[in-house]
């Protein structure tokens, strides 16, 4: 156990370099350091000078893979693919082009996005199972048949929707909580309630879609037969049996997606103004900090990869079946 | 007329990839283990409702894409064959009227009157503060008032007329062409047709056809008049905007699609089909693209993009151009973060293949790799692909109007219900509120992906036995 997990960290390397060199190629080899200078610092009538001045600033001055200038090591490390894209690897982020420590603004930032990624991943999850249960105890029904219909139009509204009416209804209408916004310690839960319920309504088309077809397919092997045979009654047959197999795929799910959830979820933090790290990469996105969407990508690949790991050894947790070698 | 039409990118692909499907089609056809799962599809009532709301969807976004530079309207200039210099498409001159008929400002749906009160002269020489008239929307009547409610009911009665009479010349037309075909009488068919007696369910194609025809010409009817989804800040009539954005959507959830097919097929096949050294190099290149964040990787290459464009912008001959690129590079990188689902499930199924006995044979025998590939491996994943293809598009176009969201989807001068939206977000904080945009966008787009859902829901139940049998 302990030697597959090592050898699936060393694995991640060769992973994480390739993220590394990607990023590296789109950033610096596509279009240079001038190119970005210029943008960052209005595209007409720029001096050579504020330009060169843009790129000390930031340490975008060096060569880009070798630098001839400087003797031995030296060499290597005072170049950008270093400086900028090697220090990843010590979770070094370096500063914002706008100054600021990106690390801690990592740090900081994570506690809001996770206040809102776990109620709705709970929440959901709670909801989603016992909906698609319901549905599987009333199956080949018309409330079945209707459900499924539902789950299928509730799949085909886009998400923005569901939180722009939420906001309209909940809180431009009833005026039950603020539009946006958020607060530190228990006066937060009054800005996470919103976001928590329409998180979890957009999801519950295609979750529990997903869950019934597990459900469906668990209820129809043999050994739920035998239980029925038994003389079980139907409910104890769906909570004890088919529930407890069908858990197995719905677990292993959950856990890939749960290092993810640190990321936050774009969308909604930005329309809510939660300050974490989703809306952290959005703004970076439209003020084009290159420094900060280079650090949320090789985090990202950390976190996906950590998620996948995670995923197996859950396997052998629930599944004494599974053995990893 | 050649010489003015343009093709952009775009187009071209479209109209490739028609005539691809067209191809697949034919081919089909010919192939037993393909007909019976298309056949499946076209019997399922859900499938050709579904199947014909997306047709009309489809016609708009053909006609979308067929762009020309107009003529120069006569009196303008002295030549009268001069070519304007802007690009549009065959439909912009379809609903020209809802192209040119532009407001000062927003405008409710159906209004008379302009949405802000401004300063006005009258003719005795003061000025009061008022509502507007508007320059187009109920410009006939003399006292919208009284009038409007009335003219209203005598539009939709006309367009509602209009429609019913398309759709029952559209339904004769279909028994009459049935009746040739299987050499039967006109009326005999057309009992089977409204008792559902026949194998195809013509009853439901004519039911659906009908519902969108009433509503086109209903529409079209309205729209003759007034603008059925209002105006927008610089007061453009919305349902333009919505029918433009529809080439939009459509381009992005198919040609994604067809940029990710070759790398998908090609590297999954390979790689379960060769392993050793091949399948680690592939799985290595799919597990690094999927470790990125979509989102990020979308948002960097986008950022990216923007910064070549404004510095070579003198590359680009005009805006629609321009967009256009943007658009097929915004397929292109859409396609590299989502062909590596695909790319696992053939890889997986390739393995499967290859040591099945007929494969197993066709290497004893010494058939070549390539032919082994393309006669055995590739006929028995296409179904995977088709599934993986439409299963996509509905995702892809969701996907956009969040991308645009966040400003890293299409370009802001393109139409697209991405845009809408965005816009809609400052409009729903105005008092009192313009919400027609983000419900004319979120009408379209619903119509369009929940057609696709239920239409990939149906193709991947005939094609996938095994999805079958736990229904």
């Amino acid at each position: 156990m302990m030697a597959y997990i090592i050898r699936r960290i060393l694995y991640a390397i060769p992973i994480l370099l390739g993220v590394n060199i990607l990023t590296f190629m789109l950033f610096f080899v596509v279009n240079s350091p001038d190119d970005m200078a210029r943008m960052n610092l209005g595209m007409k009538r720029v001096t050579p000078e504020a330009v060169e001045n843009w790129k000390q600033e930031r340490g975008y001055h060096l060569p880009l893979l070798y630098n001839s200038g400087r003797e031995g090591a030296a060499s290597i490390t005072e170049t950008i693919f270093f400086q900028k894209s090697v220090k990843l690897f010590k979770f070094d982020f370096g500063s914002s082009d706008n100054g600021r420590d990106i690390g801690y603004d990592i740090s900081q930032r994570m506690w809001p996005s996770l206040a809102i990624a776990i109620p709705v991943l709970l929440v959901g999850l709670l909801v989603n199972i016992t909906y698609a249960l319901l549905i599987a105890f009333f199956r080949a029904t018309y409330i079945d048949f209707w459900s499924v219909v539902l789950c299928v139009v509730m799949m085909s509204i886009s998400g923005l929707f569901y939180i722009i009416g939420g906001q309209y209804l909940v809180s431009k209408l009833l005026h039950l909580v603020p539009i946006s916004g958020y607060d530190t310690g228990l006066e937060a839960i009054k800005f996470l309630v919103l976001p928590t319920i329409i998180g979890v309504i957009g999801g519950i088309g295609s979750g529990t879609r997903w869950y019934r077809t597990l459900f469906l397919e668990e209820i129809n092997k043999e050994y739920v037969r035998t239980a029925r045979a038994k003389g079980l009654s139907e409910t104890l047959v769906l909570f004890r049996h088919v529930l407890r197999n069908a858990l197995i795929p719905i677990l292993t799910g959950v856990v890939v997606v749960l290092p993810l959830l640190f990321m936050g979820s774009l969308i909604t933090e930005s329309f809510f103004g939660i300050p974490g790290l989703g809306s952290y990469t959005i703004d970076a996105i439209n003020s084009q900090d290159f420094a900060i969407v280079r650090s949320m990508v090789f985090l990202g690949s950390v976190l996906y990869i950590l998620g996948l790991i995670l995923t197996d050894i859950s396997y052998t947790v629930v599944d004494p079946r599974v053995r990893l070698t | 007329m050649i010489d003015h039409v343009v093709v952009l990118w775009t187009d071209a692909l479209i109209f490739l990839l028609l005539i691809l499907a067209l191809l697949f089609a034919l081919y089909a056809a010919r192939k037993p283990h393909l007909r019976r799962p298309w056949r499946a599809v076209v019997r399922s009532r859900v499938g050709v409702g579904a199947l014909v709301v997306l047709s009309f969807y489809l016609l708009v976004g053909l006609f979308d894409s067929v762009h020309y530079h107009p003529l120069v309207a006569a009196g303008e200039s002295g030549n009268e064959n001069e070519r304007s210099v802007e690009v549009i498409s065959l439909l912009d001159n379809l609903v020209s009227g809802l192209r040119e008929r532009q407001e000062k400002t927003y405008s409710a749906p159906l209004a008379t009157h302009l949405y802000a009160k401004e300063r006005i002269e009258r003719a005795d020489g003061s000025s009061v503060r008022e509502f507007p008239r508007l320059h187009f929307g109920g410009a006939h009547l003399h006292d919208p008032a009284t009038e409007r409610n009335a003219d209203l009911l005598k539009l939709s009665a006309i367009g509602i007329v209009k429609g019913l009479l398309a759709t029952l010349i559209l339904a004769n037309l279909l028994i009459v062409l049935l009746a040739v075909h299987r050499r039967s009488d006109f009326g005999t068919l057309a009992r089977e047709v409204l008792w559902a007696r026949t194998d195809i369910p013509w009853r439901v194609v004519l039911g659906v056809s009908g519902i969108m025809l009433v509503l086109l010409f209903w529409g079209g009817e309205l729209s003759s008049k007034y603008h059925l989804f209002g105006t927008d800040k610089v007061g453009e009539d919305v349902l333009y905007q919505a029918l433009k954005s529809i080439r939009t959507g459509l381009v992005i959830g198919t040609l994604t699609t067809l940029v990710m097919l070759p790398a998908a097929i090609l590297l999954g096949i390979m790689a379960g089909y060769f392993r050793g050294w091949v399948d680690d190099l592939i799985q290595y290149l799919y597990t690094t693209l999927n470790s990125i964040p979509g989102v990020l990787l979308i948002a960097a290459a986008i950022l990216m993009l923007q910064i070549y464009m404004s510095n070579h912008a003198d590359e680009f001959n005009s805006l629609v151009e321009r967009a256009d690129l943007r658009l097929l590079f915004l397929c292109i990188i859409l396609g590299v973060t989502s062909w590596t689902g695909l790319c696992r499930l053939l890889r997986g199924e390739s393995l499967k293949l290859r040591e099945i006995d007929y494969v197993q044979a066709a290497t004893a025998f010494g058939v070549g790799h390539l032919q082994i590939i393309t006669r055995h491996i590739l006929p028995n994943v296409l179904h995977i692909v088709l599934i993986a293809v439409v299963l996509d598009f509905s995702g892809l176009v969701l996907a956009e109007a969040v991308l645009s969201y966040v400003n890293i989807g299409v370009d802001p001068t393109m139409n697209s219900w991405g845009n809408m939206i965005n816009s809609a977000r400052l409009e729903m904080a105005r008092e009192p509120i313009v919400w027609w945009s983000l419900a004319a966008a979120m009408l379209f787009m619903f119509t369009l992906v929940l057609a696709a859902n239920l239409f990939s829901d149906v193709v991947r139940d005939a094609f996938d036995p095994r999805l079958r049998s736990s229904r």
